[in-house]
């Protein structure tokens, strides 16, 4: 164990950096269940594979077509997006009203053909995947050295964390999908159709995950079980966030990064451990505190 | 649930005697036809799912994170056995007892949501056990505890070889099946019913719904580990796999496939999963992606599970 006071500033800067940009995919991720779970009741076990397509697509899109970072960075999540819509119509949405169990496994058995159906073809093998030329290298700050991808993750992360927020409460679309997840039969009543609102937030949430998937592409290594050791701390941080609320996930996912960065520091063998840690905190503080809503 | 029937009007086919002498008879056969030990890990593997379903079933809570307590038994009772020198049934209740610990401090954190919240919190909880016994040295981390001694049962008898370990499993897992069959038929078990029907009305009616609910949740964690324990007399190594994600889902599926609704749901749901795993152990397809098609096609086409579909006849 060191001292925490005693690190070096660069060290300290660094892990905290590393912190912010694990707290960019919670918060990418947990912003898409988040989203699709207020809306559908529907804990989408599929999600970390929407990632891993993402960054598969990505990576695909660069090997055998030639399609730089840029365009992929928009086309993989249409791609996985479109995708996610085409599930919800055919499989998902048979399983409204009944028990969210059924809706939870189905997304589970798509989640293992999906991953263990690539890994047979891809193998568990990372590929590597470059980062665009513009975004290679690092900044001197003076009082740390950050290296660029990093920051553009977390700068990307930060401005769609504003602009779905934005979209859920400042626009005529997020107030229709804050009435249909109050109050469904009443919002269709009033002619919005709610069960295609319905599939373009799931498609929503699959393009965030797989956005996520591309920013992760040239850090992580590229493979189709990519997205399993992601999803499990994704779920605390909705449990820690209140499920349903998006500023919840967000200040849970950065705040979960960020101690993960520092547990590093003191205890490495527990970084991992840390978002568990705050969740029992945090469900022995607040025993009773209601699911929030968006 | 099978409708309680006046005992008057059961078939004479299903009287207790039948089925014991019928179960016999079957063990017996399924020795001689079939690899012992893969027969064995049929058992084991069934009575997780029996377990699992005594709270999916009958409280309508689904945990996805049993596999804490298979894992814990396994390497409890591995750890007893081989380090310690425990005979067999010393090894057994220490598991079983470790087990149901583990079960009231994660049920009693998970219970303090419902739903679905519940079961994310039972698997994020499982993971901190999975993490836990990978960064712990005396447990072989990523190796697992391997070369476990089948100890003798009492001191006395030597369960060693097949046949004798045999006649032991086949023993300790009918009883434990047995004992949460009347579970389920006990005054406990109706209340744990009613609660699923309707929680409200037990609560108004002054039961203390949060403590019978913790109580399912320790007696399934004990039958879950005791689980764990048996499998890692028969293979003689406890592996990270045990305590892993992989387990709790298969637990789920096979009460799932099986038909949770039925106590005889996951005996079949395990029997088919086992099978399916043994098949498909020489060929090239991955196991997750089939076991992840079944899940697609029973939540879609046939919820009931097998034994639904048998009932429905």
């Amino acid at each position: 164990m060191a001292d925490i006071l005693s690190m070096p500033l660069p060290v300290l800067m660094g892990q905290i950096t590393l912190g912010l940009v694990t707290g960019s995919f919670y918060a990418l991720l947990g912003l898409g269940l988040s989203i699709v779970f207020g809306l559908l009741h529907v804990i989408n076990f599929a999600h970390g594979a929407f990632y891993m397509l993402g960054a598969l697509a990505a990576w695909m899109l660069a090997q055998f077509l030639g399609i730089s970072y840029w365009p992929a960075l928009l086309l993989a999540p249409l791609l996985v997006g479109l995708m996610g819509v085409l599930l919800e119509k055919t499989m998902v949405k048979q399983l409204y009203g009944r028990d969210p169990l059924y809706s939870l496994l189905l997304t589970l058995g798509i989640a293992m053909m999906l991953e263990y159906g690539l890994l047979w073809k891809y193998g568990s093998a990372g590929m590597a995947f470059a980062p665009p030329p513009e975004l290679t290298g690092a900044l001197n700050l003076g009082f740390m050295i950050l290296p660029v991808y990093r920051g553009w993750i977390v700068l990307c992360s930060v401005v769609i964390c504003l602009a779905v927020w934005t979209l859920v409460h400042r626009t005529p679309l997020g107030r229709q999908m804050r009435a249909a997840t109050e109050k469904p039969e009443l919002t269709g009543l009033f002619g919005i159709n709610v069960p295609q609102l319905r599939s373009m937030t799931f498609g929503l949430g699959a393009a965030l995950a797989a956005l996520a998937g591309v920013l992760a592409a040239p850090i992580y290594q590229v493979s189709p079980i990519m997205g399993q050791s992601l999803l499990i701390p994704v779920f605390a941080v909705i449990v820690i966030g209140g499920m349903g609320s998006v500023h919840g996930t967000v200040l849970a996912a950065y705040g979960i990064g960020l101690a993960e960065g520092i547990t590093r520091i003191v205890f490495p063998e527990a970084a991992a451990l840390a978002v568990y840690v705050v969740m029992v905190a945090v469900l022995l503080l607040r025993p009773d505190h209601r699911q929030r809503r968006f | 649930m099978a409708p309680a029937s006046a005992p008057g009007a059961r078939p004479r086919l299903l009287h207790p005697v039948f089925l014991l002498l019928g179960g016999l008879a079957a063990l017996l056969v399924a020795y001689h036809l079939l690899y012992p030990v893969f027969v064995m890990q049929v058992m084991c593997f069934a009575l997780l799912a029996v377990a699992f379903n005594l709270l999916l079933g009958h409280v309508g809570l689904l945990s996805l994170g049993h596999a804490a307590f298979f894992g814990t038994g396994a390497y409890v009772a591995g750890y007893a056995a081989k380090v310690w020198g425990f005979t067999a049934e010393g090894a057994l209740a220490l598991a079983v007892l470790a087990s149901v610990l583990l079960g009231i401090a994660i049920g009693g954190l998970a219970l303090r949501r419902s739903g679905i919240h519940f079961a994310m919190i039972t698997l994020a909880l499982a993971q901190v056990l999975y993490f836990i016994i990978f960064q712990t040295r005396a447990l072989g981390g990523e190796n697992g505890l391997q070369g476990i001694p089948r100890p003798r049962l009492l001191g006395l008898i030597d369960i060693s070889d097949n046949g004798a370990m045999y006649v032991f499993v086949s023993a300790v897992t009918g009883a434990a099946v047995w004992a949460i069959w009347r579970i389920g038929r006990s005054p406990f078990g109706v209340t744990l019913s009613a609660i699923r029907q309707n929680e409200a009305r037990m609560i108004a009616l002054g039961y203390n719904v949060q403590q019978i609910k913790l109580a399912a949740f320790a007696l399934s964690a004990g039958f879950a580990g005791l689980a764990g324990a048996l499998k890692v007399m028969v293979v003689q190594l406890a592996s990270l796999t045990d305590a892993s994600f992989f387990i709790s889902g298969e637990a789920v599926l096979m009460a799932l496939l099986g038909g949770m609704a039925f106590f005889a749901g996951p005996l079949i749901g395990a029997v088919v999963v086992i099978s399916l795993q043994l098949a498909l152990v020489a060929s090239p397809v991955p196991v997750p992606m089939i076991l992840g098609a079944l899940f697609v096609a029973v939540t879609l086409f046939f919820p009931r599970g097998i034994a639904g579909m048998i009932a429905r006849r």
